[in-house]
C-alpha cells in the first residue's frame, strides 16, 4: 500500500514501473498493476513473490512501513477499462493476473455500473487464489458480477468451481456470445493469454475487442 | 523467447517520446496494419526492446539504449497517428 506524493489518479487496468536501485548503483526496474481501484484513497500494488526475482523478493520481504520507492506512472493506457467503454464485459486473468482485472471489477461496483461483467480467474490451487475472501468469499456480490473460478492443478473436495486449464469448452461456456459484441481484457502468463485469445478470435470475437496483457513466462 | 504486449514498455515509450503511447496508432511499413503500439508484440529478453507487427511480425520499433542514451528506430513505421 502506497502513498505516493502528487499522484494524479489512474485508471482501472493500469501499471507502475518500480525502480530499485543498490548501494553500487545496479537499478532493477519491474512493472506491476494496480490493484486499488480509481476510488481507493491509497495505491494498492499486489507483488507475487518470484523465488529466483531481483525485485519481488525485496518488495515482499524487505520492504517496511515507511520505506520510499522510487515510481513511474501511473502507465498505460490500452489495457484499461472505464465505464463508457460499456460492455458486456468479459475478464479472463490466470494467475497474478488478476491484479489489473480486480481494479477494473471493483472500479465497476465502485460506480455502480450496470454493465454486465463475467470474470474468469485460473490459479492452480485454491491457495493460489488472490483475493480469495474477495472473489469467492462468502457473500461476493460486486454488484451482480458473475465470478468463475478454475483450478487447474488441484481441487478441494467440495470444490464447486471448474477444474483444468481454461480450454475451448469452457470458454464456449462463459464468454459472452460473439453477437453481444463483448469487450475482452485478458491477463496473465503469457501462453495463457495467447491460447484464451487465440480461441476466442477462433469463436467468433471480433480481436479488436480483446486486449491482452502478457505478464512473461510463468 | 518470451513475448509481451507493447503496454509492458509503456514506460520506456513514455520516457522517450514524452507521453502515454500505448493508445497511439503506428502503421506498419511493411503490411500497412493499423494497430495501437500497446497491442503490438514485444521482446525485451534481447540486446534491446523490439516490437514486431502483431499482423505480419515485421520490426515495427527498436529502442537500445547505449551510455545512457536511447536509441530509438522508427524505420519500421510508415507512419505514427497521434489521434486517439
Amino acid at each position: 500500500m502506497l502513498d505516493p506524493p502528487d499522484w494524479p489518479g489512474h485508471d482501472a487496468g493500469q501499471h507502475v514501473d518500480v525502480r530499485l536501485t543498490a548501494e553500487d548503483g545496479y537499478q532493477a526496474q519491474r512493472s506491476y498493476s494496480i490493484a486499488s481501484t480509481p476510488e481507493d484513497e491509497h495505491l494498492v500494488l499486489t507483488v507475487q513473490r518470484l523465488a529466483d526475482g531481483e525485485v519481488s523478493p525485496y518488495l515482499v520481504g524487505e520492504l517496511r512501513v515507511g520505506d520510499e520507492l522510487e515510481l513511474r506512472g501511473p502507465i498505460g493506457g490500452y489495457f484499461v477499462w472505464d465505464v463508457p467503454l460499456g460492455g458486456p464485459l468479459l475478464l479472463v486473468g490466470g494467475g497474478s493476473g488478476i491484479v489489473p482485472l480486480r481494479a477494473m471489477l471493483f472500479h465497476r461496483a465502485a460506480l455502480r455500473s450496470s454493465v454486465p461483467v463475467r470474470l474468469l480467474y485460473s490459479a492452480r490451487t485454491l491457495a493460489d487464489v488472490i483475493y480469495r475472501e474477495e472473489l469467492i468469499g462468502v457473500e461476493p456480490d460486486h454488484q451482480g458480477a458473475d465470478i468463475r473460478v478454475t483450478l487447474t492443478r488441484e481441487q478441494p473436495s467440495n470444490w464447486r468451481g471448474y477444474a483444468g486449464r481454461i480450454d475451448r469448452a469452457l470458454l464456449e461456456e462463459v464468454a459472452w456470445a460473439p453477437s453481444e459484441s463483448p469487450l475482452t481484457y485478458v491477463c496473465g502468463p503469457t501462453g495463457l493469454v495467447e491460447a484464451v485469445a487465440s480461441t476466442l478470435v477462433e469463436l467468433g470475437h471480433e480481436p479488436r475487442r480483446i486486449k491482452t496483457e502478457r505478464f512473461g513466462p510463468t | 523467447m518470451a513475448m509481451l504486449d507493447g503496454n509492458a514498455i509503456a514506460g520506456e515509450l513514455y520516457d522517450v517520446f514524452g507521453a502515454e503511447m500505448t493508445t497511439v496508432i503506428g502503421v506498419c511499413a511493411s503490411c500497412g496494419a493499423r494497430h495501437q503500439l500497446g497491442e503490438q508484440r514485444v521482446y525485451v529478453r534481447g540486446p534491446g526492446t523490439v516490437v514486431r507487427c502483431k499482423s505480419c511480425t515485421s520490426i515495427v520499433l527498436v529502442l537500445v539504449e547505449i551510455r545512457g542514451c536511447t536509441c530509438v528506430d522508427l524505420q519500421g513505421l510508415a507512419e505514427i497517428d497521434l489521434r486517439r
